[in-house]
């Protein structure tokens, strides 16, 4: 094996197909619908249990929230294997739990406790959990972008066709390191699909305050990268556009943009004022909720029934209280730990 | 005459006044000036006033050319780890060009970076990261910690002829204190005395002025009487004012919020020890951050930073005092 294991979420030396099975993609399926339905609600419910969480002070620290926007993680990261890596930004929650992060040991990271997946040293920001492909988040904007890159260079050159995914912003896309990153991957052809959820705001300013470039997916064509743009509340949309890419990617393309049209429905972080959101539509958007779509979606299709939507939410929230109860119970940890911690050891 | 307004109403105020002083000031960067409600948009309009994108590279090196034109921008980082992601143009770019064109050009601009979010902000949001500037040539360096210093030394870096880094501290940014009326400028390299003592010096920085304060205060019910210097600017840095105290005192403690190895201690350790040795009874002691990244945990963070029970510490084993029962 090549260098450090952390950064090879391949696993561990002896196991160089992952061991994980392929979660599919391609065409949506009932069981894929009931799939998608419930990792939205899993991130609805966990999101909507931390708010509070965090304004009583069980949870330390900077806590942004994703409702509105589970559709994108959801469509994407239950269609990755555990050896095909995810990089998130510091909205990351949604992202971490669709990408199999267990959800008491992520609470448990938030609370700052023991028990979480990073013994609460790296909190919402920067949740890693290697076992299942998720290589953390950074509260940088654009910071981890060419981290997937290497990722998806390493498995070539690993001799494995592993893509790997970075979630990134519309804000992200203003910085220097976007532009040097999408041309190094269209140089070098690597299959690193970027999945930008353009949710209008960067931070607390609009977009048009921001670029006169209408879509991010424009930004691709100058690097000769493929690109589309869906609409980011659609699961089913966001779902089929990344199983193309992903199989592309699968079979040894290069880079992919996809960006996907979204709104979060609250601040950029709680306790954010949001003076400036008056303008920002939310009924309008309300009226396009992921999960109620997907509910109106699956009956027209056949998938699930309104019972199993109910059935759905309820597992979620009983799932949250769960983890309530597992975080609460765990430790804080050693605070002596980042002796140990600040180098790794050769 | 004076009033009381919070840190960062002090920084803005002293901004204020001078684009109201001088035209050629500029304000621009992220996350400000969003709303056409906000205050300096309507004061001072849209060509001196804007928000950017989140393009930290762009923003200084703008703020740059901008100077060399004959403008004074105040560029608006938030975080002061934005700042690393552009660290070409605030260390080797603008801060060269004066001495490169044998003094034909000058940079004044101001960049203004928060600083230590110790609050569960995690491992890229709370570092004293002012210490890695101290030493670049052309780069002045402002840490104020009371809401006058921030007012005053913001008035002086806008005025000044070269770029100055500005570090507001986060967790001062509400609190509040007496600024001056009126015209307020805070001469660069002139350290304040914060309180007077006779046994022992302590030397602090931007947001560890408060814990040595805090540490000071306790002590002095224990009958024992510490100086408290806050430098203020650490680049320039004012040496002479700590070797007096040393000088009178004989002991010295060091408290900074940065990496022990990053640190401002660690320079003025190292000056004092060349220029003052003479005066020493004791070694100098730090009291740092640990050489770590700080925890998003509270119990970790707390056991990374400084705190007053550590100057408290430091103080007796320099002092030869036998701790407090706490």
């Amino acid at each position: 094996m090549a260098g450090g294991g952390t950064g090879d979420p391949g696993g561990g030396a002896g196991d160089p197909g992952g061991g994980a099975e392929d979660p599919g993609g391609g065409a949506l399926d009932a069981a894929a619908a009931e799939r998608l339905l419930a990792t939205m609600w899993r991130i609805r419910a966990f999101e909507e249990r931390l708010e509070p969480l965090k304004r009583s002070s069980m949870v330390h620290g900077l806590t942004h929230l994703s409702i509105g926007q589970e559709a994108v993680a959801a469509g994407v990261c239950t269609q990755l294997r555990d050896d095909e890596p995810v990089y998130s930004n510091h909205r990351a929650n949604g992202h971490a739990l669709a990408k199999g992060v267990d959800m008491g040991k992520l609470l448990a990271e938030l609370m700052g406790r023991a028990d979480g997946c990073c013994r609460g040293l790296g909190g919402s920001m920067h949740v890693v959990d290697v076992a299942h492909g998720f290589l953390g988040a950074t509260g940088v904007v654009g910071g981890n972008l060419p981290f997937a890159v290497g990722s998806a260079l390493a498995s070539r050159l690993l001799g494995r066709a592993r893509p790997a995914v970075v979630f990134f912003g519309d804000g992200a896309a203003q910085t220097g390191i976007f532009a040097e990153t999408v041309n190094l991957a269209s140089l070098w052809q690597v299959p690193v699909v970027f999945v930008c959820e353009n949710n209008g705001f960067a931070e607390f300013t609009p977009r048009s305050a921001h670029t006169r470039v209408e879509r991010v997916s424009d930004l691709a064509a100058p690097f000769c990268v493929a690109a589309r743009t869906v609409d980011g509340n659609d699961v089913v949309e966001v779902h089929g556009a990344f199983a193309d890419a992903l199989s592309q990617a699968r079979a040894g393309s290069g880079p992919y943009l996809l960006e996907c049209l979204t709104h979060r429905l609250s601040g950029h972080y709680v306790g954010d004022p949001g003076g400036y959101r008056a303008a920002l539509e939310d009924e309008a958007w309300r009226a396009r909720d992921p999960i109620a779509r997907l509910v109106r979606q699956a009956a027209a299709a056949g998938w699930f029934d309104a019972e199993h939507a109910r059935a759905a939410e309820a597992a979620a929230r009983d799932e949250v209280e769960a983890a309530v109860a597992f975080a609460l119970g765990s430790p804080f940890p050693d605070p002596s730990i980042p002796a140990e911690l600040t180098y790794a050891r050769s | 005459m004076s009033h009381v307004i919070p840190y960062i109403a002090a920084i803005q105020e002293a901004i204020r006044e001078e684009m109201e002083r001088d035209e050629r000031v500029l304000y621009f960067g992220q996350n400000m000036a969003t709303s056409p409600e906000d205050p300096f948009l309507k004061q001072f309009g849209p060509d001196r006033v804007r928000v950017t994108p989140i393009s930290e590279t762009a923003e200084i090196g703008m703020a740059t050319g901008a100077a060399v034109a004959g403008y004074r921008p105040v560029v608006e980082l938030y975080m002061a780890e934005f700042l690393l992601v552009a660290t070409d143009q605030v260390v080797n770019e603008g801060t060269r060009f004066h001495f490169m064109s044998k003094g034909a050009v000058s940079v004044p601009m101001v960049m203004v970076a928060g600083y230590g979010f110790t609050a569960g902000w995690a491992g890229q949001h709370t570092g004293s990261i002012y210490g890695m500037f101290m030493g670049v040539p052309g780069l002045k360096v402002a840490l104020p910690s009371t809401p006058a210093d921030a007012k005053g030394l913001m008035t002086t870096a806008i005025r000044d002829d070269n770029p100055v880094l500005f570090f507001q501290n986060y967790l001062l940014l509400l609190e509040e204190g007496e600024v001056p009326d009126g015209e307020h400028a805070v001469p660069f390299g002139v350290a304040d005395v914060k309180r007077s003592g006779s046994d022992l010096t302590l030397v602090a920085t931007g947001y560890a002025v408060h814990t040595a304060l805090g540490a000071a205060e306790s002590l002095a019910r224990r009958g024992v009487s510490v100086e408290v210097i806050d430098p203020r600017t650490i680049a320039p840095l004012d040496v002479d004012t700590i070797l007096s105290s040393v000088a009178r005192t004989g002991h010295l403690v060091l408290v900074d919020q940065a990496t022990r190895h990053s640190s401002v201690a660690a320079v003025i350790a190292a000056e004092v020890a060349e220029l003052g040795f003479s005066s020493l009874e004791a070694p100098i002691s730090m009291v740092t951050a640990l050489d770590s990244s700080i925890a998003y945990s509270k119990p970790v963070e707390e056991f990374v930073l400084p705190d007053e029970h550590k100057v408290v510490r430091a103080v007796e084993a320099s002092l030869g005092l036998a701790p407090a029962s706490s």
